[in-house]
């Protein structure tokens, strides 16, 4: 457990914050600005905070009050950089074994051959790093981060640097690398709201240096309070669902809470359980359900709270089941319909707004 | 041929002046080159234009100036003299020259190395646990080796050629302090000497052309090393 607090007066902005990071992967957004990369410098003893404390599994990094200071060869924390900063002069492998090297003898952690298998490594061991494309960079980058046995990894954009197609092809890694025995804790910075709807489990937001909000992933994202933060046309809430059947048409049945859903381009196979994102902004509500429509998808849901933005827009937070949805509405809608606490209607879901780049696991 | 053994002996003097030369301000190059490529302090513009002040001055005056601060009348001199150390007009004090001389452009070359030395890269490998030591030694020594080197050798190149202010410093001292530029000098000043110049100056040549060739290979590995395409 990460407990970070940290204030911190720089050019630009004051960072003012408190937050905690625990098992699994922690995100950390906010807008270019916001402070992130300072943070997990900070985190990661790169700098020196002018107040606060940063404590990993009770042992203090950090205190200002009391002197404290952990340089960052001690803190045994793995930061895997948005630019890799792979060791020119060596090749790939002992760019890995760079990382093994000062790992604690006794320290339990993946082998190499272990993270090489993992990251699919094995046939750019012998490669220079200036040889390598950006996402096999970062897998290196990545693999020697493991390699020294941190207690925690930090991730500043790993995929920021990458276009679409490479991020695809470390999106996987990275979920591996979640759900598989390593079990290693991920302070995860990014500013992509689709990679933490995808791969976080918790969400910490930041806006100029103030923490807005965190907690769980689905809870966060389905926080109509939230909506300003991510972005209007990026909020929306993340559920969990079931892959049910693959038709021949190209969709696929998937089952939550509130009923099914016909998706297209669902990769994972039956029975497996995948994360769907949801834009609040293609969500249409109706009082009465709706017949001849073009979408399948509609589903019950029941309005918990009426979230009025700064324009002529509203955020709705809705119960589907035992999950949560967001939708987006003009505020004259909501007047309309009638719409606030308690009101049941019906949530309609254009097939098509769910990326399969969203789904996942 | 004309090379007798006064030339020769003129050769290995210059040789022996510019390795010296060489291996003492090395240590000395490279700190200055860390401080000016690395570190930010008042005074660092002054630093700098002292350490190329010997490009830029006549070489005669710098070595008036040596004259004036070791000479066997000056303080610094007396005091090195009765140590042992005697420098005007023996051979330690063309070595001196050189160093001095060729001060500058070892500094320029490491400093030019450090500086193409991502401190990112070094964070890095400080997260992965290495201590500074071992970051130095095991990063940023090996990326910057071929700038010490290339140094190195301008250093040394410098020092095989310099002629003005050791010659004003030292004086000409056949066996003691006539390196080749001096020897060279020495026989134009000598009816019919031309030839034994001639050949002289074709040996200093050789030396100085071997020294660049060294220099432009090992400015090339740095360059590959530091972008990583080896």
């Amino acid at each position: 457990m990460l407990e970070v607090a940290l204030h911190h007066r720089f050019s630009g902005i004051d960072l003012d914050l408190e937050f905690d990071a625990g098992a699994g992967i922690t995100a950390l957004f906010g807008r270019s600005g916001a402070g992130k990369t300072t943070v997990i410098s900070a985190v990661a003893g790169l700098l020196r905070p002018n107040e606060g404390r940063v404590v990993l599994d009770g042992k203090v990094l950090f205190d200002a009050k009391r002197g404290v200071w952990v340089p960052p060869h001690r803190r045994r924390l793995g930061y895997v950089f948005q630019d890799a900063r792979l060791f020119p002069h060596l090749d790939v492998r002992k760019n890995l074994n760079f990382g093994a090297r000062y790992a604690p003898r006794c320290s339990m952690g993946a082998g190499f051959d272990d993270v090489v298998g993992l990251l699919g490594l094995e046939a750019l061991l012998a490669r220079a790093p200036a040889t390598l494309s950006g996402g096999e960079k970062q897998r290196v980058a990545l693999g020697r981060a493991l390699l020294s046995h941190p207690r925690m990894l930090l991730m500043d954009e790993p995929l920021a640097s990458l276009d679409g197609p490479r991020k695809q092809e470390i999106l996987p890694y990275l979920e591996r690398l979640r759900d598989g025995d390593l079990r290693l804790p991920i302070l995860y910075v990014s500013h992509a709201v689709d990679e933490v709807a995808r791969l976080a489990d918790r969400l910490v937001l930041l806006q100029d240096g103030q923490l807005k909000a965190q907690g769980a992933l689905f809870d966060v994202m389905a926080d109509p309070a939230a909506v300003p933060l991510l972005g209007v046309r990026e909020a929306g809430a993340v559920l969990e669902a079931d892959v049910i059947a693959h038709a021949d048409d190209g969709l696929s049945t998937l089952a939550i809470s509130a009923g099914q859903l016909e998706l297209p381009g669902v990769q994972a196979s039956v029975g497996a359980r995948v994360r769907l994102r949801v834009l609040a902004q293609d969500v249409i509500l109706s009082r009465d359900r709706p017949v001849g429509l073009s979408s399948v998808n509609v589903l019950p849901v029941r309005v918990e709270a009426v979230h009025p933005g700064d324009g002529p827009g509203a955020a709705i937070a809705l119960r589907a089941g035992s999950d949560r949805l967001l939708a987006r509405v003009t505020a004259r809608a909501v007047q309309d319909l009638g719409l606030r606490d308690g009101v049941d209607c019906f949530a309609i879901i254009k097939a098509t707004t769910v990326a399969p780049g969203s789904i996942g696991r | 041929m004309a090379l007798d053994a006064a030339a020769w002996d003129a050769l290995l003097l210059s040789l022996r002046v510019a390795s010296v030369a060489m291996f003492l301000s090395l240590p000395l190059a490279l700190w200055i080159a860390w401080i000016l490529a690395r570190k930010e302090f008042r005074g660092k513009g002054l630093l700098s234009a002292l350490v190329h002040l010997p490009l830029v001055l006549p070489p005669v005056v710098t070595g008036y100036l040596l004259l004036l601060a070791f000479g066997r009348n000056a303080p610094l001199g007396r005091l090195l003299e009765s140590l042992g150390i005697g420098l005007a007009f023996h051979w330690t004090g063309a070595v001196l020259a050189a160093i001095i001389m060729g001060f500058p452009l070892m500094v320029r070359a490491m400093r030019l190395a450090i500086e193409a030395v991502d401190p990112k890269i070094e964070a890095a490998a400080a997260t992965l646990g290495a201590p500074r030591v071992s970051v130095f030694a095991r990063v940023t020594l090996p990326l910057i080796l071929p700038g010490i080197l290339a140094g190195a050798v301008m250093g040394f190149a410098k020092a095989m050629g310099e002629f003005g202010a050791t010659i004003t410093f030292v004086a000409n001292i056949p066996g003691q302090t006539q390196t080749l530029p001096s020897a060279i000098w020495t026989a134009l000043q000598v009816p019919g000497g031309e030839n034994r110049a001639l050949a002289m100056a074709a040996l200093a040549g050789v030396v100085a052309l071997v020294a660049v060739l060294v220099s432009e290979a090992l400015a090339r590995r740095v360059a590959k090393r530091i972008s990583g395409a080896r």
